[in-house]
C-alpha cells in the first residue's frame, strides 16, 4: 500500500531524513516512535507531500508521488491526515468542516455529504455538536471532529501526527478510543505518537526512529520487551 | 472677528457643498472597489511562489507608495485621455480621478491583504491541502474568509483615508465637495465659512463610517 525507498529530506544544510526505506501493508497499523527531532513527523508529512522529499521515492496505492499537482491532490484525497493541533476551520461549523472537502473536491451533493458527515459524527460520538463551532469544543472533541473530517474523504490510509500531544491528559483516552475503533475496522494507519500503551495494544508494527533513520522495527511485543538496538533500549528505558 | 465668520455665509454655503457629497462618495467607493480587486491580486502575487509575480507586485507597490497621490492624479489625468483619444470632458476627469485613486489604493490594500493572509495559521492551509483541495480552493474557502476578518479594520481605515484624499480630485476640476467649496468662496470670498463647512461635512462622513465599521467588527468578533 505504501512503499518508501531511500527517502531523504534536507532543510537547508540540515538533513532530517537520512534514507528511510520501509513498506506498509494494507490494513496495517504502524506506530512511529522516537525522540523529538528524530524526523518522525517529517517522515509522515512526506507521505502526503506536505513536505517535498529531497530525494527518494514514495509510491502510495500504485501512484508515484512526483511533482504532478494532479497526482498530489489525488494522493491527498486518498490519504487522511490528523494534526497535533487539530487545524479545524474555525469559521465553519463542525458539520461544515466535515462536508467541505467531500463537496468541493469529490463533488458530492450537500445532502449526501451531510448525511455521511452526521454518520461520522455519530461514529466519533459527537452527533450533538454538528452545529457547534470548533472554538466551543474541548481539545479532545476537536480532535475527534478532525478525525471525522479526514474520514469523510473515504481515505484508504490515515496519518496521525502526534494526535494526542496537545491534549489535556484526561482527554487523551477519548481520541485513542476512536483511533482504536478505526484500527479494528481495518484502516491502514501510520501513527506518530508518544502513547506507548496505544502502540503496544493497537500497533501491528512499531518503527523506532532516531537521527533521521529507522533504527529498529518490529512487532510491539518484541520491540518493547526485547529491543536489540542500543538507542531503542536507551529511549524506551527513559520513557517506560 | 465678526467679519471673519459670517454665520449667514456658512448656512448659505451648506446646500451647495452637499451637492458635492454625492460625487465625493461615489469617487471614493469606485476607487475602493478598484483598490480591493487590484490589492487582492497584488497581495496574492506578493505571496506567490512565482518570482516574477512577486517582483511585479513589489515594484508596483514601492513606486505607488513612494510617490504622492496628487502627482499620480495629474499623471493619470495627463496620460490617459490622449491615450484613449478622449477630449478633456467632465466625464473624463471623473474617470481619471477614480482610476488614479484606485491604482493608488491598490498598493496599500495589497499590503493589508498580504498581512491578513500571513496572519492565518499555516496549519489551516496544510489541513485544507491534506484534504485534497487545490491551492486555489484552499485560499477561497479557508484562508481568505478568515483573512477577511483581519483585513476589515485596516480596509475601513483605507476607505476613510481615500474619502478625505478624494478632495485632491479638485485639482483636475472634478466637481466633488471641496471643488464646490472653492467655487463658492471664489465668488463670495467667504473662505473661512466655506472651509469650516467642508471640514464639518468630511468629519460627519468619516465619523459615521468609522462607527458603522466598529459595529460590524464587533458582530464579526462575536461569531468566533
Amino acid at each position: 500500500m505504501i512503499n518508501v525507498q531511500d527517502l531523504k529530506k534536507n532543510f537547508g544544510s540540515l538533513q532530517v531524513l537520512k534514507g528511510i526505506t520501509t513498506h506498509i501493508d494494507e490494513g496495517e497499523v504502524v506506530v512511529v516512535i522516537g525522540p523529538s527531532g528524530s524526523g518522525k513527523s517529517t517522515f509522515l508529512r512526506c507521505l502526503n507531500k506536505l513536505e517535498d522529499a529531497t530525494s527518494g521515492e514514495i509510491v502510495i496505492d500504485g501512484i508515484l508521488l512526483d511533482k504532478s499537482e494532479a497526482h498530489i491532490n489525488q494522493i491527498r484525497a486518498e490519504v487522511g491526515m490528523v494534526f497535533q493541533r487539530f487545524n479545524l476551520f474555525p469559521h465553519m461549523k463542525v458539520i461544515e468542516n466535515i462536508t467541505l472537502a467531500p463537496i468541493k473536491v469529490r463533488q458530492k451533493s450537500h445532502d449526501i455529504a451531510r448525511k455521511e458527515g452526521m454518520e461520522l459524527l455519530k461514529k466519533v460520538g459527537l452527533s450533538d455538536k454538528a452545529e457547534a463551532y470548533p472554538g466551543q469544543l474541548s481539545g479532545g472533541q476537536q480532535q475527534r471532529v478532525a478525525i471525522a473530517r479526514a474520514l469523510a474523504m473515504h481515505p484508504k490510509i490515515m496519518l496521525f501526527d502526534e494526535p494526542t500531544s496537545a491534549l489535556d491528559p484526561e482527554l487523551v483516552g477519548e481520541v485513542l478510543d476512536v483511533m482504536k475503533k478505526l484500527a479494528e475496522e481495518g484502516m491502514t494507519m501510520v501513527v506518530v505518537t508518544h502513547e506507548m500503551g496505544f502502540a503496544r495494544e493497537v500497533g501491528d508494527r512499531v518503527i523506532f526512529m532516531d537521527d533521521g533513520r529507522i533504527c529498529e522495527e518490529n512487532i510491539p511485543d518484541e520491540i518493547f520487551t526485547n529491543p536489540y538496538n542500543e538507542r531503542t533500549k536507551a529511549f524506551l528505558g527513559k520513557i517506560l | 472677528m465678526s467679519n471673519l465668520f459670517v454665520w449667514k455665509n456658512f448656512v448659505e454655503a451648506l446646500p451647495f457643498l452637499l451637492t458635492g457629497v454625492k460625487v465625493t462618495i461615489t469617487i471614493t467607493i469606485l476607487a475602493v472597489v478598484i483598490g480591493i480587486i487590484l490589492g487582492t491580486l497584488l497581495g496574492l502575487a506578493k505571496l506567490s511562489n512565482t518570482k516574477i509575480f512577486r517582483l511585479v507586485a513589489t515594484v508596483y507597490i514601492d513606486i505607488v507608495r513612494g510617490t504622492p497621490l496628487l502627482v499620480q492624479i495629474f499623471i493619470v489625468y495627463l496620460i490617459f485621455p490622449p491615450l484613449f483619444g478622449f477630449n478633456s470632458s467632465d466625464f473624463y476627469r471623473y474617470v481619471a480621478a477614480v482610476l488614479a485613486m484606485g491604482l493608488n489604493s491598490g498598493a496599500y490594500v495589497a499590503e493589508i491583504v498580504r498581512a491578513g493572509i500571513q496572519a492565518i495559521d499555516k496549519g489551516q492551509m496544510e489541513a485544507a491541502r491534506s484534504l485534497g483541495m487545490s491551492h486555489a480552493k484552499a485560499m477561497r474557502y479557508i484562508i481568505l474568509p478568515q483573512a477577511f476578518k483581519q483585513i476589515l479594520p485596516p480596509l475601513g481605515n483605507e476607505f476613510i483615508i481615500l474619502l478625505k484624499d478624494s478632495s485632491l480630485a479638485s485639482t483636475i476640476s472634478v466637481q466633488e465637495m471641496f471643488k464646490n467649496g472653492q467655487d463658492i468662496y471664489n465668488r463670495n470670498w467667504a473662505v473661512v465659512e466655506v472651509l469650516i463647512g467642508v471640514a464639518i461635512i468630511y468629519f460627519i462622513m468619516t465619523f459615521t463610517f468609522s462607527r458603522i465599521l466598529a459595529i460590524v467588527e464587533r458582530r464579526l468578533k462575536t461569531s468566533d
